[in-house]
């Protein structure tokens, strides 16, 4: 665009040349600058995740995934704690999703606009912004305090629910906004009720927008160790597929964390490259696998 | 709301050719509207009580947090807690002064390293690059966000600190500097991706003006299309913001967690966040100890809740504009 300017109005003896050969020089240096900064930090970013799954995923094996952590021999798995991730994933996600879709649909079909609702709103908004660690210790004042059951699975797991609460709140409110107007009026013609019309046409069109909130939702839940750390503790029970709810849970994030700077195996440095790897590799396959055919779908339907 | 006529006699309609969706009506009269009604009421009642419940979620939050915060100072007094920089809880000195000026400080570092960064990636983003490589840098910028922060920090932790320290020759690499680079690594893609958005929303009208008027794209971008964004840019670095001064993990790793000022780069040192994981599962519930760590959740929430009445006005002010 620019070079179509500069060519249209180059004028030998303009009485600006000198002026505009000043600002010719910043454009150039400044699209220079950009052009440098924008791909040495994208290419900074990338090399980084590249660097965890290049030193960490060639030397997994099928024994670390399912083995025993130990405390102090070398040769540790993560079994236990990989287990417990997709436990307290798929609880929290088992208590947020319906609460969260409901509400999302409440705010976006029902609510009159009444100071009440806007209300509301902020409070989702609120709730969306508070710090991770806040929820922790919410979790520990609610299950360790005043419930006493300790540090358990299923109290970092409502607490980690409650985190993704507002997100899939507002995921599924924008998604059921972006629903043209035209669909629900030809529903309703065809004589369907408000629900009706919520499941089968607003929902399924909608689809698309909440599933991708979700995996989002469920990445950042995957990764979470605050919480964890505060209400499911740094240990796990030990064995495998204990699937009591009031074990202690320590996550895969957690217990990176843990091996990384509390632990005293002698092979901590390699756990933890693996475990990292392990971790980004999952969240990364949550984002995509999920994203991929919803988006290959929205490419054929445009 | 639906005005579907019931059969009301079996006898003169074979069921067999009717819908199968009316079978269920067959006997009673208005039965299947009676329940359509019936569902209709109950989904909007449970929707409404969700919607509630994140607001009684919030609200005990606040209220259990504020409690248990307030118990400091039965035996601290206000002034100790926020303006002392004693933080021995063995001697019953609770003075937080040193935490909270660790995250305003820690804060304000990450933004002035990763502000002008993210504006420049937006402008590459949206200005520069061509389409492909738009499609394709986008996704993985969205990718990037949901990286757990704890391999961030455990980055930090392994490849950050060693080069910090072969770079100033000293073995101190934890410290303030070292957690404002990895924050800044992890808020990078959300503020870059947000005011990525608002670049795009300026009307291109604007763009056109300018360039009619013979300015160069460098001009363009710096007077007209930054200001334009620049309620979105200003979203953008409170979420930031907010993201920065609740983070946690890879703050805990790379910091150093001694309670001292961080009056410079390379000295370890301790924010709130990091305090409160660190000691929180030392403590007995009902000590000092715990309510004064309680108090300092309660400063963070505070913090958090004040900048999103901060967003909720900026963006009132973008929707006059």
């Amino acid at each position: 665009m620019s070079s179509d300017t500069t060519k249209s109005t180059a004028l030998p003896s303009s009485p600006f040349s000198s002026r505009r050969g000043l600002s010719h020089f910043n454009n150039r240096l400044f699209t220079g600058v950009v052009w440098i900064i924008g791909v040495c930090t994208v290419v900074f970013i990338c090399s980084l995740l590249f660097l965890i799954l290049q030193k960490g995923l060639p030397k997994l094996d099928f024994g670390f995934l399912v083995g025993l952590p130990s405390e102090i021999d070398e040769g540790g798995g993560v079994g236990p704690v990989l287990f417990n991730s997709f436990y307290v994933l798929f609880i929290s996600l088992l208590i947020s999703i319906p609460l969260g879709m409901a509400a999302g649909i409440y705010l976006a079909e029902f609510a009159p606009a009444n100071k009440f609702i806007a209300f509301i709103r902020i409070c989702v908004e609120g709730l969306a912004s508070v710090p991770s660690i806040i929820f922790g210790l919410f979790g520990i004042a609610l299950f360790v305090e005043q419930l006493d059951i300790g540090l358990t699975i299923i109290g970092g797991a409502v607490s980690l629910a409650f985190l993704n609460l507002p997100v899939l709140t507002r995921v599924t409110e924008e998604a059921i906004r972006a629903v043209p107007q035209e669909m629900k009026q030809a529903s309703f013609g065809l004589g369907a009720t408000h629900l009706q019309t919520i499941r089968r046409v607003m929902i399924p069109v909608a689809l698309n927008m909440i599933i991708t909130g979700i995996c989002l939702t469920a990445g950042r839940a995957f990764g979470e160790s605050a919480v964890i750390i505060l209400t499911a503790g740094v240990s796990s029970s030990g064995v495998m597929w204990d699937f009591n709810p009031l074990s202690p849970g320590a996550t895969l994030a957690v217990h990176l964390w843990y091996v990384q700077s509390e632990a005293i195996v002698p092979d901590a440095k390699l756990i933890a490259e693996k475990a990292a790897a392990v971790l980004v590799f999952v969240v990364l396959l949550i984002n995509i696998v999920f994203r991929v055919p919803l988006w290959l779908n929205a490419r054929r339907t445009r | 709301m639906s005005m579907i006529e019931v059969p009301t006699s079996g006898k003169v309609l074979n069921t067999d050719e009717l819908g199968s969706s009316l079978k269920a009506s067959s006997g009673k009269k208005f039965g299947r509207k009676a329940r359509l009604t019936f569902y209709n009421k109950t989904f909007k009642v449970i929707c409404i009580v969700s919607s509630l419940f994140v607001c009684v979620i919030l609200f005990s939050i606040l209220f259990l947090m504020g409690r248990t915060g307030v118990l400091t100072f039965e035996t601290v007094s206000i002034k100790e807690f926020f303006f002392s920089t004693d933080w021995v809880p063995e001697n019953d000195q609770y003075g937080a002064f040193i935490f909270i000026f660790g995250t305003f400080a820690l804060t304000l570092l990450t933004m002035l390293i990763s502000v002008p960064l993210s504006v420049v990636i937006a402008v590459f983003l949206a200005e520069m690059t061509p389409s492909w490589l738009k499609t394709m840098l986008r996704p993985v910028l969205d990718l990037l966000v949901g990286i757990p922060s704890v391999v961030y920090g455990f980055l930090g932790m392994t490849v950050l600190i060693p080069m910090l320290r072969t770079l100033t020759g000293t073995n101190m690499g934890d410290g303030i500097l070292a957690a404002a680079i990895v924050l800044t690594i992890m808020v990078l893609p959300t503020i870059s991706r947000i005011i990525d958005d608002s670049i795009v929303a300026v009307p291109k009208k604007f763009r056109d003006a300018s360039y009619a008027l013979g300015s160069t794209r460098f001009q363009t971008i710096t007077r007209v299309v930054i200001p334009a964004a620049k309620s979105g840019i200003m979203y953008a670095v409170i979420l930031g913001m907010a993201r920065a001064i609740g983070e946690t993990m890879a703050v805990v790793m790379v910091i150093g967690n001694t309670p001292q000022l961080a009056n410079a780069l390379f000295k370890p040192t301790s924010v709130l966040t990091s305090n409160i994981v660190m000691q929180i599962a030392n403590v007995p519930f009902d000590s000092t100890w715990n309510y004064a760590l309680y108090m300092m959740g309660f400063i963070l929430l505070v913090i958090s809740l004040i900048m999103i009445v901060v967003v909720r006005m900026i963006q009132g002010k973008g929707v006059k504009l």
